[in-house]
């Protein structure tokens, strides 16, 4: 680990002020001063009309419509990445790598193309579609919908931070464990869920974050009925269709400080992480 | 998780297993199947579905959905929006790494965290934020208009938006890799005299180009495929201000489902030869 490097002496490499300059130059114009625009937009419609919008009926039905679909989705994609890490650390067989590179398509799949493909198989006539409805399981057009849309654009995360985790997983410490009699359930669940569980906790809170954020994927196939299958996202973009740009601002506020809390936990579970992976 | 296999592990499997894979037993074989059946339905349908309704109706009409002039000036945009974005953020990406990897200042590790903000940040707030500084409604907007300058609802107003959306890849490759490197390398270089832009070029460049060529491939997979932040700032103007995941909904919501999935078929087409190529350079960075 090349945490305690010796610290290089600000004098030899040259650059210092050039990248320093280039870089909060290109962060405050790209990043900073757009987010600090939309905040000042809230911020100047006062906490009482602020608060009447971010608490208004149908915004509040769009929270519980997107934490809801969020949870479904990181729900299941913690046990799938559970699953894809494991079969893809723990065992050897034909196809692996193919897996291994397909997991990662979710992310390199425009969400349009997501959106589209996901509605057109869950619709009615769709490869899925016919199958599911005459069971009376309604995906497209339907809240069952978002939390697919969510699942499918955040597959990778919990899959990609576990894996480093369990590759790192020490062999002996798992023959300590055999040796001394443990059987293969009391070494998965006293060595290396211990091991793998900060990271595993990190990846879905990184697929919650993503997924309370989703829009692309979810315009296709949700059918965007207030109330309804409506989500954050949408109710923003519906707002600026209206010109209500006041409500525009004040839920994409709300979504931005979401985003910001998520970023947060998440920052602290994988410091966590770390300082756990160096104790052992 | 394997409960059921337990009785049987025999001892010599032990001493054949190498580090982090062993040979499959029938209980590990449910759960491999498991994986690939899964996998199959949730990544692996969605992407033939797209192929195959693209495909249906024959080569021809495919072809002919592809080149009709609003789909054809969609993909000209799309891929002049990467060639933009893409060289731009690879110079920023370099520029972060440079600074937070090879000196040490107060505030490095907050740096290190703001960089990444795009990443969690909502492309349809990224899109709202932008039209809050650039709109006739925003910041900077009305002092814009008395210059006659505009930006929202035009070309530059995607480019800008793509930039603050992928800003984070390159950075996020290149900081770990740096950071393992070290700098002895390019102290030495310094010390026997060459200049900044010598030992970059020289020593730093060959060391990095994988890693700098993956998040250039990362960056413009999500440039060209970037549909929230752009549909808030591109006003979606047929011909003019649609790219190619705006002219996807746009075809979709005309009912024309073939042509949709004919757009579509070129942006998952560009998705696969990105993971081809991830694959490829995570293996020149290995070796």
């Amino acid at each position: 680990m090349p945490l305690f490097s010796k610290s290089s002496q600000r004098g030899l490499l040259p650059g210092f002020s050039l990248t320093l300059g280039v870089t909060l130059l290109y962060f405050a114009v790209i990043v900073a001063l757009p987010l600090l625009a939309m905040l000042y937009k809230s911020v100047n419609l006062g906490w009482p009309d602020f608060w009447a919008i971010i608490s208004s009926e149908r915004a509040v039905a769009t929270y519980k419509i997107t934490v809801g679909a969020a949870l479904l989705a990181t729900l299941f994609n913690a046990l799938f990445g559970l699953l894809l890490a494991w079969v893809l650390v723990r065992y050897e067989f034909p196809g692996r790598r193919l897996l291994d590179a397909v997991v990662d398509l979710p992310f390199a799949l425009p969400t349009a193309v997501a959106g589209l493909a996901l509605v057109t198989v869950f619709s009615a006539n769709g490869w899925f579609g016919r199958y599911l409805e005459p069971l009376g399981i309604k995906v497209a057009y339907a809240p069952l919908g978002i939390a697919i849309a969510m699942m499918f654009t955040s597959i990778p995360f919990v899959i990609r931070t576990v894996q480093p985790v369990l590759e790192d997983v020490a062999v002996d410490v798992e023959e300590a464990a055999r040796s001394l009699g443990a059987t293969n359930w009391q070494i998965f669940a006293r060595v290396i869920w211990p091991a793998i569980f900060p990271a595993f906790i990190a990846g879905c809170s990184l697929s919650f974050a993503r997924s309370l954020g989703e829009f692309g994927a979810i315009v296709f196939i949700s059918g965007n009925l207030p109330f309804e299958t409506e989500v954050m996202s949408l109710l923003v973009f519906i707002r600026l269709d209206e010109y209500d740009y006041p409500a525009a601002a004040a839920i994409a506020t709300v979504m931005l400080v979401l985003a910001f809390l998520m970023l947060f936990v998440t920052n602290s579970i994988q410091a966590w992480q770390l300082r756990y992976a160096d104790r052992s | 998780m394997q409960t059921a296999a337990e009785p049987a592990a025999p001892a010599k499997m032990q001493s054949s297993r190498r580090h982090g894979q062993r040979p499959a037993r029938t209980a590990h074989w449910l759960l491999i199947l498991a994986a690939l059946a899964l996998s199959a339905l949730f990544i692996g349908v969605p992407i033939a579905v797209i192929f195959t309704y693209a495909l249906r109706e024959g080569i021809s009409v495919y072809i002919a959905q592809i080149t009709q002039p609003a789909t054809w000036h969609a993909i000209w945009l799309t891929v002049l929006t990467a060639i933009v974005v893409v060289p731009i953020n690879m110079v920023f990406g370099i520029c972060v790494a440079w600074l937070v990897t090879r000196f040490r200042f107060p505030g490095r590790r907050l740096l290190i965290t703001f960089i990444e903000i795009p990443f969690s940040v909502s492309p349809i707030v990224a899109g709202v934020t932008y039209l809050f500084l650039y709109g006739s409604q925003g910041l900077l907007g009305p002092l814009l208009e008395s210059h006659d300058i505009k930006i929202m609802f035009t070309v530059p107003a995607i480019f800008l938006v793509s930039l603050f959306v992928t800003s984070p890849f390159v950075a996020r490759e290149l900081i770990p890799l740096m950071q393992a490197q070290g700098s002895e390398d390019e102290e030495a270089a310094i010390t026997l005299g060459a200049s900044g832009l010598q030992t970059f070029f020289y020593v730093t460049l060959p060391n990095i180009r994988w890693a700098l060529l993956y998040g250039a491939v990362l960056c413009n997979a999500r440039v060209m495929g970037e549909f929230g932040a752009v549909s808030v700032v591109s006003g979606a103007i047929r011909g003019q201000t649609n790219t190619l995941p705006l002219q996807i909904e746009l075809l979709f919501n005309d009912y024309n489902v073939t042509g949709a999935f004919a757009a579509a078929s070129t942006l998952a087409l560009i998705a696969v030869v990105t993971l081809i190529l991830k694959y490829l350079l995570e293996r020149k960075q290995a070796g």
